[in-house]
C-alpha cells in the first residue's frame, strides 16, 4: 500500500511540475529573437510583408500571447500537442515517429555505460594500486575529458573511413531493402558507433564513482568484520561492498536516464540518427514553437518518470530506504 | 579527358566541364539503370514546390515538378513543357505552345488549363517572389488545350526568364482546382510531370524518388531511382561521400575547407556550373540611415578597406569571383565600367579622415550559415580594424539574424542574394526606395534612396528591346557603385562534387535543381 500511494502521489505532483514546465518554456522560447514566420520567409529566399503576415495569421502568432498560451494549454490537457508550423504535421505524430530511434540509441548507450562503468569501477577498486587500476583510471579520465563531438568524428574516421568496418551515419542502410533478421543486424551495426560515443562519458563517470565509493565502503567496520569472519573475498566485494557502494551510482544513472530523450542532440546530428534530439535542434533553429514545446514536454515527462523509477530502485537495492 | 582535378586547375576544369556537357560527351550513348545517392541539407519542410519555395525543397522537387522552360548556362531559354513560343513586336504578347502527350504522374494529360491554374490562381497566392512579377501580366488565357497566351500591360524585359521550375512549377489543376490546396496538398503525394516520381519520405533519414516510366522525353530518365540522404552535420556529409555512401554533393553541402580535399579523390569531378541563374552575390548590408555609415565617404572607405582577393583565395579556397558591383558578372546586363574599389587601405584611411570618422563602434552581424561565413566575417573585421574602424562582432542564429535585418537593427550585416538571371528580378529590389519596408530581410534593408536609381530601375524593367535595357542598367550600376549603398564582396560559387561516372549531371543554369532527367551512370 505504501508503495502504491507513494507512486500515485508522485505522479500527481509530476503532472503539476510538467504544467509549470510547459508554461515556463512557453515564455522562455519566445524570448529568442525572430519568430517562425520570419525564419520561414527567410528560407523562401524572398518575402514581402504580406507573405509574413499570411504565415503569422496561419500560425496564430498575431494573437495576444496569453491567448496563445491558453490555446496551447487547452490542447496539452487533451493530449493535443499542436501543429508543427514548418513540417505541417501534428507535433505528437512527429515526436512519436522519432521517439523509438532515440530510445534505442540512448537506451543502448545507457546499458553500455552502466554495465561497463560499474564493472570497470569494481575491478579497479578490487585491484587498487595495481596496474589494472591505473589503466582503468586513466581510461576513465580520458573518456571523461574528451569532448563528445570529437570522439564521434574520430570514431567515424577510424572505423568507418579507414577501416570500413562500421557504417558512419544513419540508422539503417537506405535502399538496401532488408527485412527481418537482416534488418535487425543492419540497425545494430549502425547503432554501435553512436551508442558507444554517447555512452563513453557516462561510462567514465560510473567507473570513477563506483571505484571511489567502493574504496570508501571497503574501509567500513562491517567489511572488516566480514573479512575477519573469513568470508570469501569475492563474496565480500559483491554482497557487502558493491551493493552498498552502488547508491550514488544509481543517483547518477537516474539523471542520465532522465536525459535520455533530450540529451542526444549532438550524437544524433553527427551520426545522422533520425531521433528526437535532432528534431528539437531543428525546431529551435526554425522557431517551430509547438514542436519545440512538444519535445520539451516529452523529455520533461521522461525526467519526472525516471526520478520516480530511481527512487523505487533505491528501495530495491537498499531495503533500509523507505518510500514515504 | 582527365577528371581528376586539383583546385589549381579549377578554371580549366570548369571550361572542360562546359565542353563536356555541351559537346562531345553528348555523343556518348547514355546507359540506363542505377541509383543515385545524393545529399540533401537541410531536410526540406515539404516537397510541394508550389507551396514552399525554400532551397532544399527546390532541389528535390525539381525532379518531380517541371516548368514550361529551362535555361542553358548562358541563360537562354530552352524548351521543356513548352516546345515553342512567340513574342509580338512590341514585347507585350507571349504565346506558348505546349508539348502534347505529357502526362501527370497519376496518368492525366497536362494541358493549358494546368498552366493557367498554376500561374493565375495558385502561384499568385503562394509565391511572393513571383506575385510581384505577375503584376505586369494583364491576362493569361488558354487559346486551346495546348496554347497559352500571356498579355502584358507593358513590355517586361525579364518575362521569358521567369519560367524556372523553382519559380513557376506546374501544378495539376485536376487535383487542386476548387479545393483549399493549402490544406489538400499532401507532402506524401506530390503529383508533377517530371522525370521522377515520389515514392517514400522517411523523415529524418531519406527521400526516395523512382523513375517516371511515362516521362515525356524519349528514353529518359536513365536512372532507376534517387535517394536523397538527410545528413545534418557537414563533416559527416563529407565522410558519407568519402565512404561511397553518396555520389553527389550538391553545392554548399560541405564546408569550403573540405572541397579541395574531396575534389582530389579518385573518380571525383567538380563543377561550378549550374548556378548561373541564381548567380548568388554576397555583400554586407550597410545601414545608410544613421551614424558614420550615413556618410558616403565612410561607405566607400569600407569598400577600399576590404581585401576581397584574400577572402576569395583563403576563406573561399579560390572559389567565386571578386564582385565589382551590384550585378553578378554572369547575369545579363552586367557592366564592369564602374568605379574600381580594389583593395587600398591608404585610400580608405584618407576617406575616413575626410569624413571625420571618430572611431565610433560599428556592429557587424555575420551570417549564421556555418564555419566559412564565420571566418569570412572575422577577416572583414580585421580588414576594417586595420584602417581604424572599430568593429563589434555580434553572434546570432538564423532566427535572430532575420529579425535584426527585418527591423533594421544593425550597422553592417553579411548576406547573399540570388539574382534570378535578370537585374529586374534579383538586383533592383535591394536598392529602390519603394522597397524600403520593415519586415523582410531581402528588400532595401540598407535604406538607400536615390531618385535617379528609382527611375532607372523602373525603366529598365519595361524597356524594349534588350539594347535599351543594357544602357539603362549600365547607368544604374555606375550610380550604385559610386554611392556604395552596400559593400559588395564576392560572386559566390558553390561547387557540385560528384563521382565522375555520374554523367550529364549539370546541364542547365540551375544545375541539380532541374532534376536528374539527363543524368546517367557509366558503371
Amino acid at each position: 500500500m505504501g508503495k502504491l500511494s507513494f507512486i500515485a502521489r508522485r505522479l500527481v505532483k509530476g503532472v503539476f511540475v510538467l504544467l509549470a514546465i510547459v508554461i515556463l518554456n512557453f515564455f522562455l522560447i519566445r524570448l529568442a529573437p525572430g519568430d517562425p514566420a520570419q525564419v520561414m520567409a527567410g528560407e523562401a529566399g524572398a518575402a514581402d510583408q504580406e507573405f509574413i503576415q499570411q504565415l503569422q495569421e496561419k500560425f496564430g502568432l498575431n494573437q495576444p500571447l496569453h491567448e496563445q498560451l491558453f490555446i496551447y494549454l487547452k490542447g496539452v490537457l487533451t493530449l493535443d500537442l499542436g501543429w508543427s508550423y514548418r513540417q505541417d504535421e501534428a507535433v505528437a505524430t512527429l515526436i512519436f515517429e522519432r521517439l523509438p530511434a532515440t530510445l534505442l540509441l540512448t537506451g543502448t548507450a545507457f546499458c553500455f555505460a552502466l554495465t561497463l562503468g560499474v564493472l570497470l569501477g569494481a575491478l579497479a577498486a578490487a585491484r587498487v594500486g595495481r596496474w589494472t587500476d591505473s589503466l582503468i583510471t586513466v581510461l576513465a579520465l580520458v573518456c571523461y575529458a574528451t569532448p563528445l563531438f570529437w570522439v564521434a568524428l574520430m570514431s567515424i574516421l577510424l572505423f568507418s573511413v579507414y577501416l570500413g568496418w562500421l557504417p558512419g551515419f544513419g540508422m539503417f542502410s537506405v535502399g538496401a531493402g532488408y527485412t527481418g533478421l537482416e534488418y535487425v543486424l543492419d540497425v545494430l551495426k549502425h547503432l554501435i558507433l553512436p551508442a558507444l560515443t554517447l555512452g563513453l562519458f557516462y561510462m567514465a563517470v560510473y567507473t570513477r564513482m563506483t571505484r571511489a565509493s567502493m574504496l570508501e565502503v571497503m574501509e567500513m567496520d562491517y567489511v572488516k568484520t566480514a573479512r575477519a569472519k573469513g568470508l570469501a573475498p569475492g563474496r565480500i566485494t559483491r554482497m557487502h561492498v558493491l551493493r552498498n557502494a552502488l547508491l550514488p551510482v544509481i543517483t547518477l544513472a537516474g539523471i542520465q536516464a532522465g536525459q535520455m530523450v533530450g540529451g542526444a542532440v549532438l550524437t544524433e546530428t553527427v551520426f545522422a540518427w533520425p531521433g528526437i534530439g535532432r528534431l528539437m535542434f531543428d525546431a529551435l533553429l526554425q522557431r517551430d514553437y509547438n514542436l519545440l514545446l512538444g519535445v520539451f514536454l516529452v523529455s520533461s515527462a521522461v525526467v519526472v518518470l525516471f526520478n520516480l523509477v530511481t527512487d523505487l530502485v533505491y528501495t530495491f537495492v537498499d531495503p533500509r530506504i523507505e518510500v514515504s | 579527358m582527365a577528371f581528376n582535378r586539383s583546385l589549381k586547375a579549377a578554371a580549366v576544369a570548369s571550361v572542360a566541364t562546359l565542353a563536356f556537357v555541351a559537346g562531345p560527351a553528348l555523343a556518348e550513348e547514355p546507359k540506363s539503370g542505377g541509383t543515385a545517392n545524393v545529399v540533401i541539407q537541410p531536410e526540406p519542410p515539404s516537397l510541394n514546390l508550389g507551396m514552399v519555395q525554400n532551397a532544399p525543397t527546390q532541389m528535390v522537387a525539381g525532379n518531380i515538378f517541371e516548368s514550361l522552360l529551362k535555361y542553358d548556362t548562358n541563360l537562354d531559354p530552352v524548351p521543356n513543357l513548352a516546345t515553342e513560343w512567340e513574342v509580338n513586336e512590341d514585347g507585350t504578347v507571349y504565346t506558348f505552345h505546349l508539348k502534347e502527350g505529357v502526362k501527370w504522374h497519376d496518368g492525366e494529360d497536362f494541358t493549358a488549363e494546368d498552366v493557367i491554374f498554376s500561374m493565375d490562381e495558385m502561384l499568385r497566392e503562394t509565391n511572393p517572389r513571383l506575385r510581384v512579377n505577375l503584376d505586369h501580366v494583364e491576362k493569361m488565357e488558354a487559346l486551346d488545350d495546348y496554347t497559352v497566351r500571356f498579355t502584358l500591360k507593358q513590355p517586361f524585359g525579364p518575362f521569358l526568364g521567369l519560367f524556372e521550375v523553382g519559380t513557376v512549377p506546374m501544378w495539376p489543376a485536376h487535383i487542386y482546382q476548387g479545393t483549399n490546396y493549402q490544406e489538400t496538398a499532401d507532402d506524401n503525394d506530390p503529383i508533377g510531370t517530371g522525370p521522377f516520381k515520389f515514392e517514400e519520405w522517411d523523415r529524418g533519414s531519406y527521400i526516395h524518388l523512382v523513375a517516371n516510366e511515362d516521362y515525356h522525353v524519349e528514353g529518359q530518365p536513365y536512372l532507376d531511382e534517387i535517394y536523397w540522404h538527410v545528413i545534418p552535420d557537414a563533416a559527416s556529409r563529407a565522410v558519407a561521400y568519402e565512404n561511397g555512401e553518396v555520389d553527389v554533393l550538391p553545392g554548399g553541402s560541405i564546408e569550403n575547407f573540405d572541397v579541395p580535399r574531396l575534389a582530389e579523390m579518385d573518380n571525383t569531378c567538380m563543377t561550378t556550373k549550374g548556378w548561373e541563374y541564381f548567380a548568388p552575390l554576397a555583400w554586407m548590408w550597410l545601414n545608410n540611415r544613421e551614424g558614420p555609415l550615413a556618410d558616403k565617404r565612410v561607405r566607400q572607405a569600407i569598400m577600399y578597406a576590404i581585401d576581397n582577393e584574400f577572402a576569395q583565395e583563403v576563406v573561399w579556397n579560390n572559389q567565386g569571383r571578386v564582385a565589382t558591383g551590384p550585378v553578378n558578372s554572369v547575369t545579363r546586363f552586367y557592366t564592369d565600367d564602374v568605379t574600381d574599389y580594389s583593395y587600398n587601405p591608404d585610400k580608405a584611411e584618407e576617406l575616413l579622415d575626410e569624413a571625420g570618422y571618430d572611431g565610433e563602434e560599428i556592429s557587424l552581424l555575420p551570417l549564421p550559415y556555418g564555419e566559412t561565413w564565420q571566418r569570412w566575417a572575422e577577416a572583414v573585421q580585421q580588414n576594417l580594424e586595420e584602417v581604424g574602424i572599430n568593429v563589434d562582432m555580434e553572434a546570432t542564429d538564423v532566427g535572430g539574424w532575420n529579425q535584426r535585418l527585418n527591423e533594421w537593427d544593425f550597422d553592417m550585416a553579411f548576406t547573399y542574394l540570388y539574382q534570378y538571371g535578370d537585374p529586374a528580378l534579383g538586383v533592383t529590389r535591394n536598392y529602390i526606395s519603394s522597397n524600403i519596408e520593415k519586415g523582410s530581410p531581402w528588400n532595401n534593408v540598407a535604406g538607400y534612396e536615390n531618385e535617379r536609381v528609382d527611375e532607372l530601375a523602373e525603366q529598365g524593367a519595361v524597356a524594349f528591346p534588350d539594347e535599351k535595357r543594357a544602357e539603362i542598367y549600365k547607368e544604374m550600376q555606375q550610380i550604385l557603385v559610386e554611392d556604395v549603398p552596400v559593400a559588395w564582396l564576392l560572386e559566390l560559387e558553390f561547387p557540385t562534387i560528384y563521382r565522375c561516372d555520374v554523367k550529364n549531371l549539370v546541364t542547365t543554369a540551375i544545375g541539380v535543381n532541374d532534376g536528374f532527367g539527363d543524368a546517367w551512370l557509366d558503371r
